[in-house]
């Protein structure tokens, strides 16, 4: 294989630097990724087909993608209350607060597990309020949801501040002076320029609650069929020593996760195009 | 300075009509209150709970949950795991940040995206990817039985499930930054004369300390909390094989609630120093971009 070089460079180390980071990177992640897919792959079509279409694995799927939906959903609505709250208004403690955004992300999630199932149990200190009102937060998909919420909120308010800094006032400023109002010039103004962060705070909210494991298996119950996500649906199989179903599980969620982050990349690449063109 | 500027707006506030870019204070209370509400609800309150739970019983039964052999054989084998997983992620992020960010070649932005893959990994499929490698069935299971080296269910394979999912972090934080610095420093440096050890060491490594410091923190979080990889292709033996979170879940488990949130409150109080050092970093760099704004002679250069 040639490498190009656009320009010599008198920096030395680029043979050593290089060869490293790919013998690293293929022996830690590329080769034992493949072996996923060549693992699904000796197996039979047949096989395939009855384990994806099996009610649990479907049912399986149905809550997580349901679930990771709903919870980033509301975390595109409150994170940019979140975020916007942080870049435009000042308040005492706003550092401490901007800090503890990235709770989520340093809280180690068999930490936040434990703790957000305490506190939605029947008898925890915000389950016990929800308990008359006849909410079962725990050990249902509402608890699924919430543990999902927690972990892929710093996503969307981490996407979306640097847009909201980058946001010209001028611009606001001569919405205003045209005449709109306030909430016109959010919709006309903002919105469009702020839109394919948020977009992309959502699809990364999304793929983290996809493969969430940590934070939701002590809230979720774990009920077949009920409150199973698929990572948890994933280990059972292990556990049971059906591997092909176990991988043939994680294939797809890993074509999922892929197409994710080809989406994701897909909208910075374009939204950087698009600002290009503007600007 | 900053008191002048301070006094000069505060006396032109009243002649400013209402700020074109500001939202009515209604508007201001509004999603304030309700965004503030929402932090304190989802993140306060959770982590608040950690401690409360450790403490249920007081400090003597807190303390006391230290005192179990279990929970200090998990308290060091979460230590030497990161101990083993940072470092390597240390020596691999720096070498990619400097073939990526230092030299243009084909394949460049693949490569970037490569190194970014395992954050897109499930957890638990990062752990079952080894045990298909390493396990009893899986591609070299026969053989490594054969040797007699047990990878699954044992140390091993906790390191290299770690490693997996700390694999990006300190790479993604140096490849912007010395992407952004450019390789000016170092040609001159080598000009000069100086090695190309020394280049890195003593002109490249100073300029991405912070970044370099902020990514071994986010890697050494990541290590030591790690729980669905580490939950796949640990056998959760008590005392040999169980990190501090596997350790959690099984005292949870066990309903032992104040010795599981005693454990958690230390991986807890590890995060908030996480989170600590985050925020002073980027202090700490958001002040270094405002220095290299001003002055482009060396200081002691213009007092000469």
């Amino acid at each position: 294989m040639r490498i190009a070089f656009t320009r010599h460079s008198v920096i030395p180390g680029f043979g050593l630097t290089v060869g490293y980071t790919m013998v690293y990177l293929s022996l830690i992640v590329l080769l034992p990724l493949s072996a996923l897919f060549l693992k699904t792959a000796s197996a039979s079509w047949e096989h395939i087909g009855e384990t994806i279409s099996d009610p649990r694995v479907v049912a399986s799927f149905r809550l997580s993608l349901g679930a990771s939906l709903v919870a980033a959903i509301i975390n595109a609505v409150f994170g940019l209350g979140v975020a916007w709250t942080l870049v435009r208004y000042s308040f005492p403690g706003k550092r401490v607060i901007d800090a503890i955004v990235d709770l989520p992300f340093a809280l180690p999630t068999a930490v936040s597990g434990i703790a957000l199932t305490t506190i939605y149990a029947p008898t925890g200190w915000i389950g016990q309020w929800l308990e008359p009102l006849g909410i079962k937060a725990a050990f249902s998909p509402l608890g699924v949801t919430i543990a999902l919420t927690f972990i892929g909120l710093p996503f969307v308010v981490r996407t979306l501040q640097p847009a909201l800094e980058d946001l010209d006032p001028a611009v606001e400023e001569a919405a205003a002076s045209l005449g709109a109002g306030r909430w016109q010039t959010f919709r006309h103004v903002i919105m469009p320029a702020v839109f394919p962060a948020l977009l992309t705070g959502f699809a990364l909210a999304f793929a983290r609650a996809l493969g969430e494991y940590g934070s939701v298996v002590f809230i979720a119950g774990n009920m077949p069929m009920k409150t199973e996500i698929v990572p948890l649906l994933i280990l059972v199989k292990l556990e049971q020593y059906d591997y092909t179903g176990a991988t043939t599980i994680a294939a797809v969620m890993l074509i999922l996760s892929f197409f994710l982050l080809l989406l994701i990349n897909g909208i910075q690449w374009w939204s950087a195009r698009h600002h290009r063109s503007e600007g | 300075m900053g008191g002048t500027a301070k006094s000069r707006l505060a006396g032109r506030r009243p002649l400013m009509p209402v700020s074109a870019t500001g939202d009515p204070a209604w508007v201001r209370w509004l999603i304030g209150i309700v965004s503030l509400s929402f932090l304190g609800l989802f993140l306060v309150v959770p982590l608040v709970a950690v401690f409360t739970e450790a403490l249920r019983k007081g400090l003597g039964a807190y303390l006391e949950s230290f005192q179990n052999r279990d929970a200090l054989a998990a308290i060091k084998l979460t230590l030497a795991v990161a101990a083993i997983a940072v470092p390597l992620n240390v020596v691999f992020g720096l070498a990619a940040s400097w073939a990526i960010a230092k030299f243009d070649f084909r394949g460049k932005s693949l490569l970037t995206t490569l190194i970014d893959l395992p954050f897109a990994v499930s957890p638990v499929i990062s752990g079952v990817i080894y045990v298909l490698l390493f396990g009893l069935q899986g591609w070299f299971g026969p053989w490594l039985a054969a040797h007699d080296i047990q990878i699954i269910f044992a140390i091993p394979g906790i390191v290299l499930a770690t490693v997996f999912v700390t694999f990006p972090f300190v790479a993604r934080e140096l490849i912007p930054l010395m992407q952004e610095q450019g390789t000016e420093e170092e040609e001159a440096a080598l000009v000069l004369g100086a090695s190309g050890w020394q280049t890195f060491r003593r002109v490249t490594l100073p300029n991405v300390r912070w970044g370099l410091l902020y990514g071994v923190i986010l890697c050494n979080a990541r290590a030591m909390g790690e729980f669905g990889a580490v939950s796949v292709v640990s056998g959760h033996l008590r005392g040999q094989t169980n990190t501090m979170p596997l350790h959690v879940e099984i005292l949870y488990n066990e309903y032992n609630f104040v010795a599981a949130f005693a454990v958690a409150s230390l991986l807890a109080l590890l995060a908030l120093v996480t989170l600590i050092v985050k925020a002073m970093v980027e202090w700490q760099t958001q002040r270094q971009s405002l220095e290299t704004l001003t002055p482009l002679v060396p200081i002691h250069q213009e007092a000469a």
